[in-house]
Order: C-alpha cells, then sequence, then structure tokens
C-alpha cells in the first residue's frame, strides 16, 4: 500500500540525512521525499512517499518518531488529504505533433512554459495519478525529459501536523 | 557572566553530570580538553591503549554501575576507532557520551589532516550526535548529550567538537532542565493496556515470561521477581536479560534461543501467553520466525516502541519502563483478588509439562577425564566465586558456555556484547566495570581469538592496578565458527585454525601480570585458585577440547524446537 507522510522535524544540521538514513540502513521504501520551510523557521515539513505492508509502515513511523529530530508523524493518507506534484515535460513538438501536445495542455490543464522550434516544455500540476495520466499520453510523442518535483501532501480541514 | 573557553566547559559539564572517570586516547585535536581535565583535576582519566579500548571500558563502566560511560578521543583515526565500541552500545542501549576532537570549523570539509566526518560515520549507531559549529552552543549539547544517553531507551551519543571550539570562549549556560519538544521518550504505561494484559495472564494456562536486557536497564529485576512468583510462571531470559531474573531461582528456565535450554526452548514453543519484558524477539531469540510460539498470545513491554510490533504480532502493547510497567500490572494484578495458591493450581499442569523438559535434556556435556571441557572450567569458576563475580564475555563459544553455566542472580554481573557480538569486547569492559567497583572481582572470560583483539589493554590494566582475571579458554580456533564449520561446511575449517597462538602466560609476564596454564583436568581447579588468589591482573589459560561444540544449538533459520543436542 502507498502511504503518504506527513513529518515535522527540526531544523538542525543532518537532520534530513538521518532520515535518508534511516530509510536505507532499514530497507525502507521512499518513493518521493520532499523538503521545504515551514511558518516557523525551526521546522521543516517533509512529505514522504512510501509503500509497504500496514507493519512496515507501522515501523516507518515509530523509527521516524525515535529519531531525536522528528517533532511529529503523520500518515495523511489514514484520512481524506490533498497532494500534488509538479513536473516540468520537455516533449518533441514537430509540424505533426504540436496540436496534438496542444490539445493534451488544454485537457490537463497544464502550461507551457517554453517553446523552441522542435519542443515545448510544459508545466503539470496535480495528484501523482494525474501526472502518470499526462505522462502516459505524451509518451508516444516523444518525451525528451522530465523533471519532478515529488509530492507534497496536506490532510483536510481540521488535521493539522 | 565571565566567558568560559569550551574545553572548560567540557571539564564543567562532566563535573556537573558526576562523572567520575572518562577514558580516552590524546591527539592534536583534543590535547587542549585533555589539558583542561588535568588542569581541573578532580576527574580521573584513564589512558587506553586503543580507542576501541576505550569506549568499551566506559560501556563497562556503564553497564556495571548504571552510569553514564565517557570516553575522549582526538579527530580521524581515533575517532574512526571508537566506532565499534559505539556501535556495539548502541546495539545494547547502553548509555555512553563519546567526546571527540575535530580540526578547526574553517577546515571542515577540506580533507584536512586528520579529518572525518565521524558526525556522518556514526550517524547510524548513536543515539543522536552532534558537530558543534559554535561554542554557545556548547554547554547546552553538552547537556542534552549526557540527558539523551541516560533518558529513554539509553543509547551512546556522540559530540564532535573542532579545535577552535574548544578554544572559543561564550558564557557557560548549563541548563538546569531539558526540555526537548521532539523528544519525549514514554516512561508511564498505558492503564488501559495493563488492564488488557491482566486479563490476558489471567486466562492463560501456559504462561511464559520472556525476560530481556531492558529488564536489567530499567532496574525492575525486584519487580520481575514478584510478578512470576505471583502468578507462578517460568521465565526465560535472553543473553542480556540473565540477572535479571535470579538464576537459581526455581522459576528460572535459563537462557532460551539458538544457545538456550531445550527446556525453555519447548516452552516458548508450546505457551500460550508470552509476557515479553524489556526483550525484542531477536533473530538469535526467535529462530524461523513463522514457526516461534504458534499458540501464543503475546503482551510486549517496552520503553522503545520500534521494539514492538517489529518482528512479531503483539497482542497487547505495553509502551514503557519496565519498572514502572511491570509494579503497575502487579498491582492490578493484585487485585483482582486471587492468591497464590490459585495461580498455581492455575499453572500446575503446565509446570509439570516443564519439568519433564528439564529432565529430559538438562543442561550438560559430555565429561571427560582426559582433556579439559571448557563448560566444567566455567562450573568451577562459578562455584569457586560463588556466582558473585561481574563477569564479562568475549564472544563465541566462550560467551555462550558462560551465559549457559555460569548462573546470574544479581542484575549487572554479566557484561556481554549481545546485540552486536563483539569480539574484543570483554577484556577492556572489564576493564571499566573494574574502575566502577575496585573491590568486586571482575572476570574476562574469553576465548584465544576475543582476546587478541584487544590484548594491548593488559597495559592499561597494569597502569591502573587493575585486578581483573583473564579466563582464557584456548581451544586454538575460532571456535563459533568452526563448530558453524563441522556441522555445516563439512568440517572444512577455513580461517578458523590458529598456526600460532601466543603464550599467554608469558605474555602476562611481559605486561607484568601473572599467567597461570592447565593442561589436564586435575589442574583446573588448581589453576582457578591460584589465579583468583593472586592479587593484580591475572591470566589463566586453559587448553580446552580443541573442537568442543556449544549446545543445544538451533542452527540458524531453523525453528527453535530443532534443537542439535549434546
Ligand atoms: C570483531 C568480530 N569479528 C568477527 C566475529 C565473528 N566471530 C564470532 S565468534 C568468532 C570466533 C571467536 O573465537 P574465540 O574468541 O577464539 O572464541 P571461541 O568461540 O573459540 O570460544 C568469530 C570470528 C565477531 N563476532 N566479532
Amino acid at each position: 500500500m502507498r502511504h503518504t507522510l506527513s513529518v515535522l522535524v527540526e531544523n538542525n544540521p543532518g537532520a534530513l540525512s538521518r532520515i535518508a538514513g534511516l530509510f536505507s540502513g532499514r530497507g525502507f521504501n521512499i518513493e518521493s521525499l520532499c523538503v521545504a520551510a515551514t511558518l516557523d523557521p525551526t521546522l521543516s515539513h517533509l512529505t514522504l512517499v512510501t509503500s509497504g505492508a500496514d507493519l512496515i509502515i507501522e515501523q516507518i513511523i515509530k523509527q521516524l518518531n525515535r529519531l531525536v529530530d522528528v517533532y511529529k508523524v503523520v500518515d495523511v493518507s489514514e484520512g481524506e488529504y490533498v497532494e500534488r506534484e509538479m513536473a516540468l515535460i520537455k516533449v518533441k513538438a514537430e509540424a505533426e505533433t504540436r496540436a496534438e501536445v496542444l490539445r493534451i495542455v488544454d485537457i490537463f490543464r497544464c502550461k507551457v512554459v517554453d517553446v523552441s522550434p522542435k519542443t515545448y516544455t510544459l508545466e503539470v500540476t496535480g495528484p501523482e495519478t494525474k501526472l502518470k495520466a499526462v505522462l502516459e499520453l505524451l509518451r508516444p510523442i516523444g518525451i525528451k525529459e522530465i523533471a519532478r518535483t515529488g509530492t507534497i501532501a496536506m490532510a483536510r480541514e481540521k488535521k493539522t501536523v | 557572566m565571565a566567558k568560559m573557553a569550551g574545553k572548560q566547559m567540557v571539564v564543567e559539564a562532566l563535573k556537573r553530570e558526576g562523572v567520575e572517570v572518562v577514558f580516552g586516547y590524546p591527539g592534536g585535536a583534543i590535547i587542549d580538553v585533555f589539558d583542561a581535565i588535568d588542569k581541573d583535576g578532580s576527574i580521573k582519566f584513564v589512558l587506553v591503549r586503543h580507542e576501541q579500548g576505550a569506549t568499551h571500558a566506559a560501556d563497562g563502566y556503564a553497564r556495571s554501575s548504571g552510569k553514564v560511560g565517557v570516553c575522549i578521543v582526538t579527530s580521524g583515526p581515533g575517532a574512526t576507532n571508537t566506532v565499534t565500541g559505539i556501535a556495539t552500545a548502541y546495539m545494547d542501549s547502553v548509555p555512553m557520551v563519546v567526546i571527540t576532537g575535530q580540526v578547526p570549523t574553517a577546515l571542515i570539509g577540506n580533507d584536512a589532516f586528520q579529518e572525518v566526518d565521524i558526525v556522518g560515520i556514526t550517524r547510524p549507531c548513536t543515539k543522536h550526535n552532534y558537530l558543534v559549529k559554535d561554542v554557545k552552543d556548547l554547554s547546552r549539547i553538552l547537556k542534552e548529550a549526557f540527558y539523551l544517553a541516560r533518558s529513554g531507551r539509553p543509547g551512546p551519543v556522540l559530540i564532535d567538537i573542532p579545535k577552535d571550539v574548544q578554544n572559543g570562549k561564550a558564557e557557560f549556560a548549563y541548563p538546569e532542565e531539558i526540555e526537548l519538544r521532539s523528544y519525549k521518550p514514554v516512561a508511564d504505561p498505558h492503564i488501559k493496556q495493563i488492564e488488557r494484559a491482566c486479563a490476558l495472564i489471567e486466562q492463560a494456562r501456559k504462561p511464559i515470561i520472556y525476560a530481556g536486557g531492558g529488564v536489567v536497564i530499567a532496574g525492575a529485576h525486584k519487580e520481575l521477581r514478584a510478578l512470576a512468583e505471583e502468578i507462578s510462571a517460568p521465565v526465560a531470559m535472553t543473553l542480556m536479560g540473565l540477572g535479571g531474573f535470579p538464576g537459581t531461582h526455581p522459576y528460572s528456565l535459563g537462557m532460551l534461543g539458538m544457545h538456550g535450554s531445550y527446556c525453555s526452548n519447548m516452552a516458548m514453543a508450546n505457551t500460550d501467553l508470552i509476557i515479553a519484558v524489556g526483550a525484542r524477539f531477536d533473530d538469535r531469540v526467535t529462530g524461523k520466525i513463522e514457526a516461534f510460539a504458534p499458540m501464543a498470545k503475546i503482551i510486549h513491554m517496552d520503553v522503545d516502541p520500534t521494539s514492538i510490533q517489529k518482528n512479531v504480532k503483539v497482542d497487547v502493547p505495553i509502551v514503557g519502563d519496565c519498572k514502572k510497567g511491570l509494579s503497575k500490572l502487579l498491582k492490578v494484578l493484585k487485585e483482582g483478588g486471587r492468591d497464590q495458591e490459585t495461580w498455581k493450581n492455575q499453572h500446575k499442569a503446565w509446570w509439570e509439562q516443564i519439568r519433564a523438559w528439564e529432565k529430559r535434556h538438562p543442561l550438560s556435556y559430555k565429561k571427560d577425564s582426559n582433556v579439559i571441557k571448557p563448560q566444567y572450567v566455567i562450573e568451577r569458576l562459578y562455584d569457586m566465586t560463588k556466582g558473585r563475580a561481574i563477569i564479562t564475555t568475549e564472544v563465541g563459544q566462550n560467551q555462550m558456555w558462560t551465559a549457559q553455566f555460569y548462573k546470574f542472580d544479581e542484575p549487572r554481573t554479566l557484561l556481554t556484547s549481545g546485540g552486536l557480538g563483539t569480539m574484543g569486547y570483554g577484556f577492556p569492559a572489564a576493564i571499566g566495570a573494574q574502575i566502577a567497583f575496585p573491590d568486586k572481582l571482575v572476570v574476562d572470560v574469553a576465548g584465544d581469538g576475543s582476546i587478541q583483539m584487544n590484548i594491548q589493554e593488559m597495559a592499561t590494566a597494569m597502569e591502573q592496578k587493575l585486578p581483573v582475571k583473564i579466563v582464557i579458554l584456548n581451544n586454538q580456533f575460532l571456535g563459533m565458527v568452526r563448530q558453524w564449520q563441522e556441522l555445516f561446511y563439512e568440517k572444512r575449517y577455513v580461517a578458523t585454525r590458529f598456526q600460532v597462538v601466543p603464550d599467554f602466560v608469558r605474555l602476562a609476564e611481559a605486561y607484568g601480570a601473572k599467567g597461570f596454564r592447565a593442561t589436564r583436568p586435575e589442574e583446573v581447579d588448581q589453576v582457578l585458585k591460584q589465579g583468583l588468589e593472586t592479587d593484580g591482573l591475572v591470566i589463566m589459560e586453559f587448553a580446552i577440547a580443541r573442537e568442543e561444540g556449544v549446545f543445544p544449538m538451533v542452527p540458524a533459520g531453523k525453528a527453535t524446537t530443532e534443537m542439535l543436542l549434546v
């Protein structure tokens, strides 16, 4: 099962490598990892996507909590939550495919952020499933390069991390 | 407030934490701290011969006394030499503070002379670690380090202090209390869980208490004993749990697991309720996990929530300090109003079964009048010390024979590397224990392989006038590995046979210590007696049966009921 964890961590040097090291050292899987500042300058917010059986996820959460720098861990995927990821996609855009690319851009509400004689660069934002769908449609046209941010997530309504 | 140099802050913090002794080894990057310790004059400094020795000595000091062990070394190679000792302490939850010197902050990251990223290297094997970049943070970090090392599930904490920070000045602001919002170890177990546990205990017909090192660390041996006696339940211990329950108590089944007793492994396999206390279902205990205690419900008490539900599915998790947890459990059980007779009756059939297992295969070995049996040496050592010594062990067969044949009645009397299984641990640990308890008898039981891993610490013991007794069970083999080769590799003794073994008696003499040797069974008593009665550092060497094995043995990956017996 795929789980999205929201982790608040002290803004101390080495905190991120401790978390990354925990995953590699214990053989847990990281599908994506995103870190950024929060409103509180002493804390960073980390969104971590991982997958595993329930017992593994329980271990991951406990092990994270055990780190001295970790303030709070919430499995947001246990309740309702929103998640977003952004990707930049450079796709082949030659005479015969330009229209098709633009149609996809339109349907998925992407943005064209750069144009060259042979390529379009698109910006796509959405949950992972949407990114997957866009990529699937663009692939036959010819993707030259992609850059993704990894997932960020937030529990809905009252639940805060 | 007057400013203070970083090096003095270290000294000041050590004093406030009640540290009386530090173990270490000097070098350019830590020379200032050593100088400050010496100027102050109130802390004993023990110079070892290898930094690994310093960490194990600090560890032995900590395990035997329950205090935090402290070790101070230089940067680079000094720091890397401590890693095995730190990992050893980490695996066995030993409170320890390691201070390493570091190159000046301006040089960090430049591959400067004797620079190493020790904070990076030790991240996975410390409870926490720090690189101090600013002397203003140093006093707070020192306080935090001691607090982290000893609270919750204890462990080693490393502080890496660059040379300029040692000499920089700031106000010494040592907090009275530590308040870390991200670190809140749970000590008080939840009453709901205790009640659920009691309900299970009341239903059980074949309960077993499975006690680990957490009992010893928490000082919960009295409470454990009270629980066992109250509900009339047998107690099986892990290697780390030995001494947490009296080994001579009629309810003790001894050790369980790979080299545990037949009886405790059979009891574990047939129990309907495991009451696990401060134990973590290590693979050396469970054997093949799918076959482990198939009928059992499990109550698991541990201060570290990560230990619970890690290897086995638990019915009632109790997160908390074992001492508090056990007393609460006992209290609630007693409120249930049953008397001990009722409990005894309820478990009568179970006890009959257990006694039958005990009879069928008691711990034993084939006696021999021609060659010294290592088990016999341990038995005699037990008799002669009346079980009152602090015993450290190395790793291998010597460790298992000691665990099997020496009956530990008191907590903190067996110091052994359980989690990491570190050869070379026992002797420096004995040095640490002897410093903590100058008047106690401290014996390191060693193999000829392990003792050679930190034998250089004989100089330390001599210098400090420590009367440690070393018992070497010399089989001229890396015995435990040889045993595996014998059983599972058609006796191909690859890299386990020593062609050169030093003359340990003369080696002892070379260090100014005393040495005695027994080569025949009838000499064992004499040598033990002589060795134990001789003042100062002593080596007692026993030329033991070369191909003796440790039994019972559960082959790795097998169910614990699939024991190979003597
Ligand atoms: C530092 C280290 N290296 C290797 C091992 C693997 N190992 C486990 S037991 C053992 C043999 C120990 O031999 P010895 O000290 O002579 O004791 P014996 O088993 O013969 O009693 C070895 C090599 C270890 N535990 N620790």
